[in-house]
């Protein structure tokens, strides 16, 4: 044994991390500063794997950073500004203190700021990756743009995110690229592609926030920050790729349209252009004024064979539903009552290629009346409406939503006025064999495979018939409801390991000869096998093996008893059906 | 010093009360601003101006006294006691006057009038003559020249551009296109090992607003997720329907989450998981089909009935027509294995813990132990022929010239015993556990385990009744012991490892580590290179003496202390019976290349046996020819399964 003794934590992954102060004293940052920057920098703590290793021997809880990170900030151009603003922050409190005015003035205006495109571009070298990162940003620019503007943060900041997420979804509109809408008790998710990438938001509901005062909006404010930047840089970049005037500029036709009338009603000029652009209800100005939009972008045909063939079929078929989709309000009129939420529908609606309206009283840019004869579809949501015209109909919100979902216009008798509403379901959800698919979608699926809604009608004639027949009907359904259950216990007890218990004296089926009880035989042989290949399994095998065998079993007891469940609530209400039944006659 | 500064003040008060002190005596006390109670226990209650003792009256008054003072002074209710003097003072009527005017808030003065008119300090009438009559200066009505100097200077600078209007602060944040130039190969490297954020979980049907009623908590569901902490909760919000959308109220912690999201995104350190992604039947390692490796017992054919208690031990003859077993309840029975008729009883004189048939087939011997004795019987069952060779063969003793000291004392029966089967009682210093006979049939080993001697294992010669401690020293705790089929080895398994000794030369061959905490039971392959061991830590270890010390297999099959091991004579299977109840058998086939591994495979879990007093299976043994399986168990039978 010779040479240098070794010293502890001198060396490997002790030296690849810093716990958080040391970093902060390192960048000579206060902890507010800190955060600050890790968040506009996007550096996140890392767990390191042996944490005692990397903490020096203490288990003591501590954040780490790696070092390569803090060093990486160590160059920051902001932390510069950063420290400025703090030293511009101690004059203005001293020439406060001595009353010095004009000093006071002078200051304010000389007030340091700093930009952040440096950055975005940093963090997000393509477009591909910003626009891969927006549905945080949009989510919180949507948040902040309902806020009041009481001092919670920033009027710049609110008035920026409105405009921010004006422009967005004008380019949704324009750019025909939702696909999905959900109406959740937190808000009204979207989802959009845009560039082949998936983007889904959230919109809270239009109330004023109850502002919680555990939440530290500083550090929302940063992240707001940060995303209208790049929020902004992407909206830039959008809207040049569809040769639209950025910032966004009214068509001209629209806007002489918009112009003539309640103009004086808008104090500003400049809120009542927002306002206008917020309506959603004219097209943009381009940049190329192009005939007419539609051109169609065809897939250029290549000669291709086996495989590909089948892909670029299956790829064809996809655009083509998805061009079906674009269009699916199109040539439709539609007027908005007041109570319903207006931009989120005009949203939706115009993003489909429908027209819409609303009582001018509610907002700007209405484009016609209720007593419009064309119109096709009003959408109301309160129980009843005194005067109805006879050539529209007369549709609650919903509507809209789950046709929007199950790209087709749903027959609107589920969605009348005062009707109760078929369960709205989430888009979002994906089943796989084993979840459990409520029954609305299993009906949804089969009206999209262009089957007819059968089972509803039969059901309805049944109301209309004996009660006989009606009670055969909820016998066969229970039936295949139970076998499905049996069905799915089967499943589940076949994963089980227990063992066949060898009971005395037992006859083997075999003498018997039935074929029921071959068939079994042969089952059970199987079971056996595979029970007895179980315990052959190596240690580490089996522990996964388990682990898997505990979630799928899991999953199919969840789907059991969502099941359960259902059937329950429908026996039940069934039985209130025959009751009411009972007693009108 | 602050006593007397006491003192002091206390004087001075005095003064200014004296008109006040009506006592005729001037006895004021000088003690000063102090509890009285510190005087409690003197007869004096303090110092007169003149410095004399101020003597507490010499009867103090009672209750009673006080009553009577009550009752009868007219004066009583304006009497005072003055705790410092301890005299009773009678307020005069001015002094009661004041504590009137006193209790009504009242000024105390009788004279002060509070209704005074006020009158200002300073006049609020205009005078008509000014305070100074100075004239103003001229410099107030003419310009400033120095302030001409300076507005002419700035006047100057502007009209030469030096001074520019400040520029309007842009306030809107210009964009533009910032990825216009967008190089891949400019990404930085820290860009790629960054770890994106993953993506908010999309909602599911349970988040909708008119959710179908079976995604709806029921009432008892809503109460566990109330008392739930907000950690545990499977949901973070309680589902909930509305009958229409204009009834959604706003979400109350939007907020809260949109922040805890953020929080999420720069404080949560950030780690790819590889998520495996395997089919769990790929994980069922791939065995031959037990169908194939037939023959081995599936069926449980006969239960043999007729011990009382729990049967510890069984052999079989080695033609394979008889069985022995030993029970607790101080019997030997013999069976017929086809029939399962019981042939003989024989009752010992204690509880048998192992029974052992003598594997020569030229010889009927049975070796029995129980407490301190091994038993050598003769059954008298099968070829007459054989058993009458046996009764030579041990009659054909002749004692050695000299006779020395054995560690055993053999003991020819003769008389009712001999008729009843025994040939030879070998009575041990301690108690036997285990008897084992070699292959040959003519040697016998017993094991009295006892961890502090060295005297734990022994090995008789029948033919010559000589009995041979193998062993001087005491290597633990001696759970039993076997022979090797072919060669002279003898096993030792003490509780955590089995120890291979060469006969011949007397040495220690091999330690094998079985990994187990206590081995209970021992086979060896008749091949005499596999071994298996049987642990009460529910394992099985296989040991490929050729291969290493350490298994080659752990079998973790059974779910409780396996208890018993056997190899089959002449197939390729062992069996073991645990506490479980089930007997299991593996097919273990052994290649005659070095080079191929034994295979494993287990095809049949045999259940039968009852668990009784936590006990299942106690022994397991198998037929030599057939492939049939014997086990005994707690719940007094024996099973065959064939």
């Amino acid at each position: 044994m010779g040479g240098l003794q070794k010293k502890k934590y001198e060396r490997g992954s002790a030296t690849n991390y810093i716990t958080r102060n040391k970093a902060r004293k390192k960048l000579q940052l206060s902890l507010a500063d800190f955060r600050r920057l890790c968040i506009l920098k996007g550096i996140y703590p890392h767990e390191p794997k042996h944490k005692k290793k990397v903490n020096k021997g203490s288990t003591a809880p501590r954040t780490f950073y790696l070092l390569k990170d803090i060093r990486f900030l160590l160059h920051e151009p902001i932390v510069r500004k950063f420290r400025e603003y703090k030293v511009f922050v101690r004059k203005l409190r001293k020439a406060y203190g001595k009353a010095e005015w004009t000093a006071v003035e002078r200051l304010r205006d000389n007030k340091p700021g700093y930009k952040l495109d440096h950055i975005i571009k940093e963090r997000y070298p393509t477009f591909i990756d910003a626009l891969r990162d927006i549905d945080d940003a949009l989510s919180m620019c949507f948040l902040f743009s309902t806020f009041a503007r009481t001092g919670k943060c920033h009027v710049q900041t609110i008035t920026l995110c409105r405009r921010l997420t004006v422009e967005w979804m004008n380019y949704v509109v324009t750019s025909r690229s939702l696909r999905k809408v959900f109406i959740s008790i937190k808000g009204i998710y979207y989802q959009a592609e845009v560039l082949g990438q998936l983007i889904t938001w959230l919109v809270p509901y239009q109330f004023a926030h109850d502002h919680p005062t555990d939440v530290d909006y500083r550090v929302m404010a940063t992240f707001t920050e940060m995303y209208t930047t790049l929020f902004g840089f992407i909206n830039f970049r959008l809207y040049q790729t569809l040769n639209l005037v950025y910032p966004p500029k009214l068509d001209s036709k629209a806007e002489s349209e918009l112009k003539a009338e309640h103009e004086e009603d808008y104090a500003m000029d400049s809120e009542s252009y927002l306002e206008k652009l917020s309506a959603l209800s004219a097209s943009l100005a381009r940049v190329v004024a192009t005939a007419e939009e539609e051109e169609e972008n065809q897939l250029d045909q290549f000669p291709a064979d086996g495989e590909d063939l089948e892909n670029m079929e299956a790829r064809e078929k996809e655009q083509k539903e998805q061009e079906a989709q674009n269009r699916l309000f199109e040539g439709l009129k539609f007027f908005l009552n007041r109570e319903v939420p207006r931009e989120s529908l005009a949203f939706i609606l115009r993003c489909f290629g429908a027209e819409v309206s609303w009582d001018k009283s509610l907002c700007i840019g209405g484009t016609y009346n209720v007593t419009d004869e064309t119109i096709t579809h009003q959408i109301v949501d309160r129980p009843d409406i005194d005067k109805q015209y006879i050539n529209r109909y007369y549709i609650q919100p919903q509507w809209v939503f789950d046709s929007v979902n199950a790209k087709m216009r749903l027959p609107v008798e589920d969605y009348f006025l005062g009707v109760t509403l078929p369960p709205h379901l989430s888009p979002f959800v994906e089943e796989k064999d084993g979840d459990y698919v409520p029954p609305e979608k299993l009906k949804l699926m089969a009206l999209q495979r262009g089957e007819k809604h059968v089972q509803e009608e039969e059901e309805d004639d049944d109301d209309d018939d004996d009660d006989e027949e009606y009670n055969d009907e909820v016998d066969d359904e229970d039936l295949t409801e139970e076998k499905n259950l049996k069905k799915m216990e089967d499943q589940r007890s076949q994963g089980k390991t227990l063992a066949v218990k060898v009971t005395p004296g037992k006859v083997k089926p075999w003498e018997t000869g039935s074929v029921g009880n071959k068939v079994r035989l042969e089952k059970e042989e199987k079971a056996e096998e595979k029970r007895l290949a179980i315990m052959m399994m190596k240690k580490k095998e089996k522990y996964l093996y388990d682990k898997i065998m505990f979630g799928k079993k899991r999953t199919t007891r969840e789907a059991n008893k969502l099941a359960a469940k259902r059937k329950a609530h429908e026996d039940t209400s069934k039985a209130e059906k025959k009751q009411k039944k009972a007693k009108k006659q | 010093s602050t006593l007397w500064a006491n003192k002091s003040t206390n004087l001075q008060r005095g003064d200014t009360a004296s008109t006040i002190d009506v006592s005729v005596l001037d006895i004021r006390n000088t003690v000063g601003n102090v509890p009285m109670e510190w005087y409690q226990d003197y007869p004096h209650i303090g110092y007169n101006l003149d410095g004399k003792k101020i003597f507490k009256p010499i009867r103090n008054k009672d209750e009673l006294d006080e009553f009577l003072d009550k009752m009868e002074n007219p004066d009583y209710w304006r009497t005072v006691h003055d705790k410092t003097t301890a005299s009773d003072i009678r307020l005069t009527d001015e002094q009661v006057d004041l504590v009137h005017r006193l209790q009504k808030g009242q000024f105390g003065d009788v004279n002060f009038n509070e209704y005074e008119p006020s009158v200002d300090f300073f006049t609020n009438e205009v005078m008509i003559h000014p305070v100074t009559n100075r004239p103003q200066d001229k410099r107030s009505f003419i310009p400033s020249l120095i302030e001409k100097e300076k507005v002419s200077k700035l006047v100057h600078a502007i009209k030469m551009g030096w001074i520019k209007p400040r520029k309007p602060k842009e306030t809107t944040p210009q964009y533009y296109d910032l990825w216009a130039k967008e190089d891949p190969n400019a990404i930085l490297g820290r860009h790629k090992m960054h770890v994106p954020a993953p993506k908010m979980r999309l909602p599911g049907h349970e988040e909708s607003y008119n959710p179908p009623p079976e995604y709806l908590l029921t009432e008892e569901e809503r109460l566990v997720w109330e008392q739930q902490d907000a950690e545990d909760r499977k949901l973070p919000f309680l589902p909930q329907k509305h009958s229409c959308l204009r009834a959604v109220p706003a979400f109350s912690r939007f907020i809260h989450e949109r922040f805890e999201r953020c929080l999420d995104l720069y404080l949560c350190p950030r780690q790819r998981k590889m998520r495996v992604n395997v089919n769990p039947e790929d994980l069922i390692p791939k065995l031959p089909k037990p169908k194939d490796l037939q023959p081995f017992p599936t069926t449980m054919s006969l239960v043999y009935r007729g011990h009382t208690s729990l049967v510890r031990s069984i052999s079989a003859s080695p033609t394979g027509q008889w069985l022995v077993s030993g029970s607790d309840d101080f019997t030997v029975r013999f069976w017929e294995v086809n029939t399962g008729r019981c042939m003989k009883t024989l009752e010992v004189g204690g509880a048998v813990k192992s029974v052992a048939w003598n594997p020569n087939p030229a010889v009927c011997l049975v070796a029995v132990c129980f407490e301190r004795t091994v038993l050598l019987l003769n059954p008298s069952l099968g070829d007459r022929l054989v058993v009458s060779s046996t009764d030579q063969l041990i009659t054909a003793y002749e004692p050695p010239e000299e006779d020395k000291e054995q560690a055993v004392t053999w003991a020819l029966s003769e008389g009712l015993e001999h008729n009843m089967g025994h040939r030879l009682t070998l009575t041990h210093p301690k108690a036997v556990k285990q008897v084992v006979w070699h292959g040959k049939g003519d040697y016998l080993s017993s094991v009295m385990p006892d961890n502090s001697s060295n005297l734990q294992v022994l090995i008789h010669q029948v033919s010559k009744r000589r009995t041979q401690n193998p062993f001087r020293k005491n290597k633990g705790l001696v759970q039993c012991v076997s022979f090797h089929p072919l060669r002279p080895y003898f096993f030792v398994a003490t509780q955590r490892y089995v120890r291979v000794y060469n006969l011949i030369k007397q040495e220690l061959t091999k330690k094998l580590m079985t990994n187990c905490k206590w081995i209970s039971s021992m086979a060896i392959h008749p091949g005499g290179d596999n071994l298996i061991c049987g642990s009460y830590d529910c394992r099985l270890a296989w040991f490929d003496l050729d291969l290493s010390t350490k298994p080659y297999k752990m079998l973790r099959h059974h779910k409780k202390a396996l208890r018993g091991v056997a190899y089959h004579r002449n197939y390729p299977l062992f069996a073991s019976g645990a506490d479980d109840g089930s007997v299991i058998v593996c097919h273990g086939m052994v290649y005659n290349d070095l080079l191929q591994n034994p295979l494993i495979v287990p095809v049949k879990v045999l259940k039968g046996h009852q668990i009784t007093h936590d006990l299942g299976v106690l022994d397991v043994t198998f037929h030599p020819t057939q492939p049939w399986v014997f086990s005994s168990g707690a719940d007094t039978t024996i099973r065959l399964f064939t």
